[in-house]
């Protein structure tokens, strides 16, 4: 018996038209995602507007047309407690607003003793005070004729407002980053050109009795690296990885 | 012995078939006609993932150009276009710019580790004022809890709980390094991230492929893939953006620090420094001899991170001496 597609001269023609549909069907598979691939990859050209631009940008570019618009570093706003400190007498006005008084209040009444700076009745006075400045005495920074302001340690007054001179007496190298903005935090503009910007005084951070920085709890803990999504991180000894996410 | 085919009364012609049912349905053609079916099943399943993408994205959107191609017309089309989405995915008013770098700036960040007592506020300012998304807590700085004596990031911890500073620690916040010899931009298959000239590595969202060979390249672990599209209540969104920084990212895209440059550009301090509660942080143009920058890189004795590799980071770390 014959089967019905041997030589059939039909056939290889036929077969072609298949293979070929196939084939076809593919190249266009394989163009269609290449063409799309190869439009993302297409390495852009350089913009024109990568040049400097000339104009319009002397104040940052020129340094020395612009040197005398530029407010000088000095000139940049600091943050200095500007006032008087006011201690918590514990009782409360009639509005029920805790009454606080100056220094002075107290201290205007009594003649300044250094020996009692010490004492557990010193302390008691000073409400909530606590004391971890080293081995200083009351009078080292505080003026006994006038305790709204402070002293310097050759007997010059300063102003509570004026506080990091007094500072600055011990701690110089600290003082000098200050001064040149490498020591304390600020807010606002690194360029002086486009606006302020706001530097901490040293009592804005550092308590001036217990001048050292206070232990904190950090914020925004990390997920946990092994519940959280990919791979789990290998442990690398008992350090831990670095691969937080 | 051979059968004769029927044939064709010779006196009308024989009926126009398709060519590959004219010798009638056999075998050989079911056979065939169901491999073609199904290897157009297989086709159609190949493309759909780009009939969906199709879908979510408009067509101009789909066929945008490069960001260093786009004409200052199209980018401000474009920009509307991003508010638009913004204002229809989150629900939040957001203006997004497109901040060029300044001639005459180049950005350097130092970081005094003598003073960083490992709080994470950076990261935390980071967090919010970059949009990243909220479950996965993103964020483009790692704090490194550090052994004293030992410089290996590698064995940093970030799980640390505190109270903080350990005194046997020091903590090292390490973000992107804004590297001169970026290796990230250098594996960057199709130029989606590249140096722009103020010195900030910047990363185009929508040219980004998600291949993540950047990820893998960065010796600093800077770079931050977006595994979900990112997931931020409509009163947390930051609505000061920009096209190159802050902008909600589309999921499955990379992205890293720039230094704040919708801030940065524009004369401001980065988020991660107005956060810093110590001032460990110093930021400013190395451009300009007067820069508390500069005084860092002149006064202090300044170190970059795995500087055997010779990525030249514009990022430095000091002690205080």
């Amino acid at each position: 018996m014959r089967l019905p597609f041997t030589n059939d001269p039909s056939r290889p023609r036929r077969r072609r038209l298949v293979l070929g549909a196939l084939a076809a069907a593919g190249l266009v598979a394989a163009f269609g995602a290449g063409s799309w691939a190869a439009a993302r990859a297409q390495a852009p050209t350089p913009a024109p507007d990568e040049a400097p631009a000339p104009a319009g940008t002397a104040d940052h570019a020129g340094a020395s047309g612009a040197e005398a618009d530029r407010p000088r570093p000095g000139e940049v706003r600091r943050l200095a407690p500007a006032y008087v400190p006011r201690v918590d007498t514990g009782l409360v006005d009639r509005a029920g607003a805790p009454v606080l008084v100056s220094c002075g209040t107290c201290h205007a009444t009594r003649p300044p003793d250094p020996g009692r700076c010490a004492t557990d009745d010193a302390m008691a006075m000073h409400r909530g005070l606590v004391f971890a400045h080293g081995e200083r005495s009351c009078l080292a920074c505080h003026d006994p004729g006038d305790y709204d302001r402070l002293r310097l340690a050759h007997g010059e007054p300063v102003p509570f407002a004026e506080a990091p001179r007094l500072c600055a007496q011990c701690h110089g190298p600290q003082q000098r980053d200050w001064e040149r903005g490498l020591h304390g935090g600020m807010n606002g503009f690194w360029d002086a050109a486009r606006g302020g910007r706001e530097r901490h005084a040293c009592t804005s951070c550092h308590d001036p009795h217990a001048p050292a920085y206070p232990l904190v709890t950090p914020v925004f803990h990390p997920p946990d690296p092994l519940a959280g999504r990919g791979r789990p991180i290998p442990a690398r000894g008992a350090e831990g990885g670095a691969h937080g996410h | 012995m051979a059968t004769e085919l029927p044939q064709a009364p010779a006196d009308r012609p024989a009926p126009r078939r398709l060519p590959v049912l004219q010798g009638g349905v056999t075998r050989r053609t079911t056979v065939k006609a169901l491999g073609a079916t199904l290897g157009l099943a297989a086709f159609a399943r190949a493309i759909a993932p780009l009939t969906e993408w199709a879908r979510d994205i408009p067509v101009d959107r789909f066929l945008q150009r490069h960001y260093r191609e786009l004409t200052p017309e199209a980018m401000q089309t474009l920009l509307r276009q991003l508010e638009q989405e913004t204002r229809e995915q989150y629900g939040a008013e957001v203006h997004i710019e497109d901040v060029k770098p300044t001639p005459g700036v180049a950005f350097g960040y130092a970081l005094n580790l003598s003073v960083c007592n490992g709080c994470r506020r950076c990261a935390e300012a980071c967090h919010i004022e970059n949009n990243h998304d909220r479950a996965s807590q993103e964020s483009y700085i790692r704090v490194l809890e550090m052994s004293k004596g030992s410089m290996d990031m590698e064995r940093g911890r970030v799980d640390y709980a505190g109270p903080n500073p350990d005194p046997d620690k020091f903590y090292m916040p390490v973000q992107c390094q804004q590297c001169d010899d970026a290796p990230c931009v250098k594996v960057c298959p199709v130029e989606a991230t590249w140096k722009e000239s103020d010195g900030i590595v910047v990363v185009d969202y929508d040219w980004c492929i998600g291949c993540r060979y950047c990820e893998a390249a960065c010796p600093y672990h800077a770079r931050r893939f977006n595994w979900t599209k990112p997931q931020v209540p409509a009163a947390e969104v930051n609505p000061d953006q920009a096209y190159l920084s802050n902008r909600i990212r589309p999921q499955g895209v990379v992205e890293k620090c720039h230094f704040c440059l919708h801030r940065t550009r524009k004369g401001r301090l980065p988020a991660c420094l107005e956060a810093c509660p110590t001032g460990a942080r110093v930021f400013g143009n190395l451009l300009d001899p007067d820069s508390e920058i500069r005084r860092v890189l002149a006064d202090k004795r300044v170190y970059v991170l795995k500087e055997e590799l010779g990525t030249r980071p514009r990022f430095f770390y000091f002690f205080d001496v």
